[in-house]
């Protein structure tokens, strides 16, 4: 007998695991271990003796008040927090617009997994990391092909690091030339990611920001008045995180040039172009990538990224070190290079990410990166026209035009008609299972929410994520309340945030709170 | 798209449904999407890539093949250290670690993120335990780039440009250092003294222009300062901040900076329950008191334990967020990205396993060890150390009186199996030594020096 087929439910019904798990500190009991360790031999312990004189001022009162636990205690207290988490891996996370949430291959995690990547130690001899020197060089290889650029350091750690390695490289060009002390604005733009911007601050460049125009492309005529000869460079995106692509940015370059400064490309947005156009072709000097968005590595809860510096041949001597060199068939590590920017992360950067990423590509090839690319593309334009039938939902600047991989788009109109602001709809969102972001600060398009579908996910996915959104946002029409007071099915309920900004009951480790919170 | 294969990674490659969304949005094929970018940017042709493996098991072949290439410390016998250090790394944080919620989650709100907030405040909490300190960051990218932070925190809260080193400090920390503040703080470098900082000529380079007093113990050498409190005292004498980098490592048996007067403590959290990784399982924190003068001058990220509508449910979020660069771009106190929070996670499972006993046994058994390497190594013909100060983990070799240099021994141990050690400037070996060895492996690296250098 055939078993019938259960009807779907429109949505699909969705509760966050709760555990109620405390405080792991709370989950303490003296005596138990998590491990054992290894022991010092006597012969060992009696060198240290003979040290005890000297070392006793040096040695702690107490012991740390660290937690006891049996290792299955641990290994339960953290998997049940670990269910209390939405990973990209559970939920359609084509919400966390501008941090391209795509597929992190089971494969790579397969691959990296190996002593033989996790046991190396950067400083061993090169003739036993020769593999993994190799991969350093091929992937250096095909980023100078994706980006146009004549040589490539992945050093860094994160996109915001690489960002911090373009303003040092481009400082020390301009010293280089002895215009440190004139050169010392930088430009970018308010859709550019807020990195760019207090990078060069930190690197102590004064920033002048470019606001959009009517259409929201960065203001042609603004950088025009902004450039001078104390300019050091442009840094921008494009697309910008509006999803908009700025035709001029070869006459954005050319202006910077123009005036002697640098342009660097923020490629945090680089998914839908692979394969389309090239840094290079628009005339930048420097340009980065993040591997954890573009090519797939996991985001790990934050970190670590990666990131990949490349540069046009002008900016070659100022990369950061070590670069690694192919001599013969033999793969060296090259320390020698007096112009460099030096050291911005220890040793090679972020291997297993460097190794991930080098699979993905090697998974995909040319044709796969513009596929990638184009499906990125055509699941963001159904995106947008499924979103914008969404009554009370808009997509500000460039009105009619396509997008290219990912929208901001506003609530202000449902906003306006009901009271329910974005990030109380993006709550809502989270009973379904689904997660969305606003934007970075400042919020110039009202009611912000910012999407981005890459090409991981399916149309049935899409469609789903569509739903859940239409619904909410119909919710915040006939049932307010409800928008208003989620959380419903997550973990915890609505969160006081007051507190968080307020130092004397911010409480930012356990200890801290016992302090302040439970001392009476 | 001249691609006809649906690409496992990518569900909509699928023709029919390609053909079904262009329909959708009314685009007669996916270059109209294109239609903004010029043609004269557009790339002709296709890249020049190596061809791909488009079947998963040759994928994983193709690059399983290259990194079997590499012999890792597991089959040599390694003594390196000098920033990223062979301790082993209990199967438990692996576990946690790669658990896709963990590995594959992102910038959630702290509703469908509970569990990544909770366990990144909890490694703050274990880390303030750790330390004595009340205020731990989420993990930023590394021990440099939080050392760097932390000293222009000190630049920012004294209004002062000078930074004084009086340790040894690992020669590209001091380049990541050096390029970082150099736009707005000063770095004067006192030599130290027998492996420790000199006591006399730090009290005269510290003037009412030094911002922060930087110490680090145990030093790029291994040495463990002995005279921090002397240290903290001339700084805060002088209106300046105590910066001291360290690795957390010893602090179940040391007693930790705060302890003897630092103001901000900071160091990478490699060594705690994270591989090397070629030296890219890297995590810097940066720990402060909890006054809000420091706290506010933090760039990174801090989570927060808070209430909910519901009594007894904790809640977490971002506290005074305000303060990041997400929040005020170049107003912001530096800069705030994508760092390492993962490794953070990986830190709080390593100490919840270790607990108080854990880290208390083996901090003595990486002093006894280290006690006994330099035994054992001093006592090898034509060998000296180059200090007597307490060491931890790292000594220095001085081969000036040897048969062979410290390079050629290098070359002569890996010919037999084993790493000595990394080659430091004036003919010296920087040694290290974890858990992972044992007295007999420092037995057979003694041995073998005496060997290779008998024979020279």
């Amino acid at each position: 007998m055939a078993l019938p087929v259960a009807p779907k439910p429109v949505l699909r019904r969705f509760h966050q695991a709760r555990w109620d798990e405390p405080i792991i500190f709370e989950l303490s009991t003296p005596g138990e271990r998590g491990i054992l360790v290894q022991q010092a031999e006597s012969a060992a312990v009696e060198a240290l003796d003979l040290l005890e004189d000297r070392l006793t001022p040096l040695r702690r009162a107490s012991a740390p008040a660290l937690p006891e636990l049996a290792q299955m205690r641990v290994v339960r207290h953290y998997l049940r927090v670990s269910q209390e988490n939405l990973g990209a891996d559970f939920n359609i996370d084509i919400g966390q617009g501008t941090c391209t949430m795509k597929y992190s291959p089971k494969v790579n995690e397969t691959i990296i997994r190996t002593p033989k990547l996790m046991d190396i130690h950067p400083l061993q001899d090169e003739a036993s990391i020769q593999g993994l020197l190799e991969i350093y060089w091929r992937m250096e290889q095909m980023l100078a092909e994706i980006s146009g650029m004549s040589r490539v350091s992945m050093q860094t750690q994160g996109g915001s690091a690489a960002i911090w390695a373009n303003i040092a490289m481009i400082r020390a060009y301009h010293e280089s030339h002895g215009e440190g002390e004139v050169r010392d604005e930088v430009i970018t733009t308010i859709f550019s990611h807020p990195s760019n911007a207090a990078c060069a601050k930190a690197a102590g460049y004064k920033v002048i920001t470019l606001m959009p125009d009517a259409d929201g492309y960065p203001d042609i005529d603004a950088l025009r008045a902004a450039v001078s000869p104390r300019t050091a460079a442009l840094m921008i995106t494009n697309p910008e995180d509006t999803g908009i692509y700025n035709a001029k940015i070869r006459e954005f370059v050319d202006i910077v040039h123009d005036v002697g400064a640098l342009a660097a490309y923020d490629q945090a947005n680089a998914n839908g172009i692979l394969g389309i156009t090239r840094a290079s072709d628009a005339g930048f000097d420097l340009c980065h990538f993040n591997l954890h968005k573009t090519f797939g590595t996991p985001h790990g809860s934050g970190g670590p990224g990666a990131g990949a510096s490349c540069v046009s041949e002008k900016l070659v001597p100022f990369l950061p070190g070590p670069t690694i060199d192919k001599v013969g068939e033999t793969f060296t590590v090259n320390r020698d290079h007096p112009q460099s920017v030096g050291t911005v992360a220890p040793f090679f950067g972020v291997a297993p990410n460097v190794v991930r990423a080098y699979a993905w590509i090697m998974a995909l090839g040319a044709d796969g990166l513009r596929q990638v690319a184009e499906i990125a593309v055509l699941n963001n334009n159904y995106l947008l026209a499924k979103v914008l039938e969404i009554p009370g939902a808009s997509a500000p600047y460039a009105e009619g035009k396509r997008r290219i991989e990912q929208v901001r788009y506003s609530w202000q109109e449902l906003f306006e008609e009901t009271g329910v602001s974005s990030e109380e709809i993006g709550i809502r969102m989270s009973d379904f299972g689904m997660h969305y972001w606003t934007s970075h600060h400042p919020y110039l398009v009202p009611q912000p929410f910012t999407l981005e579908p890459t090409e991981s996910y399916s149309k049935t996915e899409i469609d789903e994520y569509v739903a859940v959104l239409a619904h909410v946002a119909g919710e915040a029409r006939t049932n307010p309340e409800i928008v208003r007071t989620a959380p419903h099915n997550q973990t915890v309920h609505h969160i006081h945030h007051d507190d968080l900004d307020d130092p004397a009951r911010w409480a930012i480790t356990w200890r801290a709170y016992q302090k302040k919170h439970l001392s009476n | 798209m001249n691609n006809p294969v649906a690409h496992p990674y990518i569900p909509n490659s699928v023709p029919a449904v390609r053909d079904a969304m262009l329909t959708a949005v009314g685009a007669a094929d996916i270059d109209e999407f294109y239609a903004d970018i010029p043609a004269s940017l557009r790339v002709q042709g296709s890249l020049n890539l190596p061809a791909p493996f488009l079947a998963e098991a040759d994928l994983e072949r193709h690059v399983s093949a290259l990194l079997n290439k590499n012999k890792s410390t597991r089959e040599t016998l390694s003594f390196l250290g000098a920033g990223t250090y062979n301790h082993y790394v209990p199967s438990v944080v692996g576990e946690v670690i790669n658990r896709s919620e963990f590995l594959t989650a992102y910038a959630g709100e702290p509703y469908e993120d509970h569990g990544r907030f909770q366990a990144l405040f909890e490694y703050q909490s274990m880390m303030a335990e750790l330390l004595n300190m009340d205020v731990v960051n989420v993990p930023t990218y590394d021990g440099m780039q939080a050392t760097a932070t932390a000293l222009a925190m000190a630049g920012r809260i004294t209004g002062r440009r000078g930074i004084v080193l009086v340790s040894d400090a690992n020669p590209d920390m001091l380049s990541k250092v050096s390029d970082y503040v150099r736009s707005f703080m000063d770095l004067h470098v006192v030599p130290s003294y027998n492996g420790t900082a000199d006591l006399e000529a730090a009290a005269l380079a510290i003037d009412s222009g030094t911002a922060a007093v930087w110490i680090q113990t145990p030093s790029f050498h291994g040495a463990l300062e002995a005279q921090g409190a002397q240290l903290a005292r001339l700084a805060h004498d002088a209106g300046a901040i105590a910066v001291v980098g360290t690795d957390p490592i010893a602090y179940g048996v040391l007693s930790p900076p705060a302890d003897w007067g630092a103001d901000i403590v900071c160091g990478d959290i490699q060594s705690l329950g994270v591989h090397q990784w070629f030296g890219g399982g890297r995590g810097g924190f940066i720990a402060v008191h909890d006054d809000p003068t420091f706290v506010l001058e933090m760039p990174s990220r801090l989570f927060g334990l808070e209430s909910t509508d519901v009594e007894g449910e904790y809640g977490f979020g971002d506290v005074a967020w305000d303060r990041t660069s997400f929040a005020l771009r170049e107003e912001g106190k530096e800069w705030v990205g994508t760092a390492a929070a993962l490794w953070g996670i990986a830190a709080g499972v390593y100490l919840a396993s270790m607990g108080p006993t854990g880290m208390a046994e083996l901090g003595e058994t990486l002093l006894a060890r280290t006690a006994y390497a330099a035994q054992q190594l001093a006592s090898v013909d034509g060998l000296e150390l180059s200090d007597t100060a307490l060491h931890l983990r790292e000594i220095v070799v001085d081969f000036s009186n040897a048969a062979l240099t410290s390079t050629e021994v290098v070359t002569a141990l890996r010919a037999r199996g084993i790493e000595p050690g990394v080659v430091l400037t004036g003919n010296r070996l920087l040694v290290c030594v974890t858990e992972q060895l044992t007295a007999a492996d420092i037995d057979t690296l003694a041995a073998t020096l005496t060997a290779v250098l008998k024979e020279n």
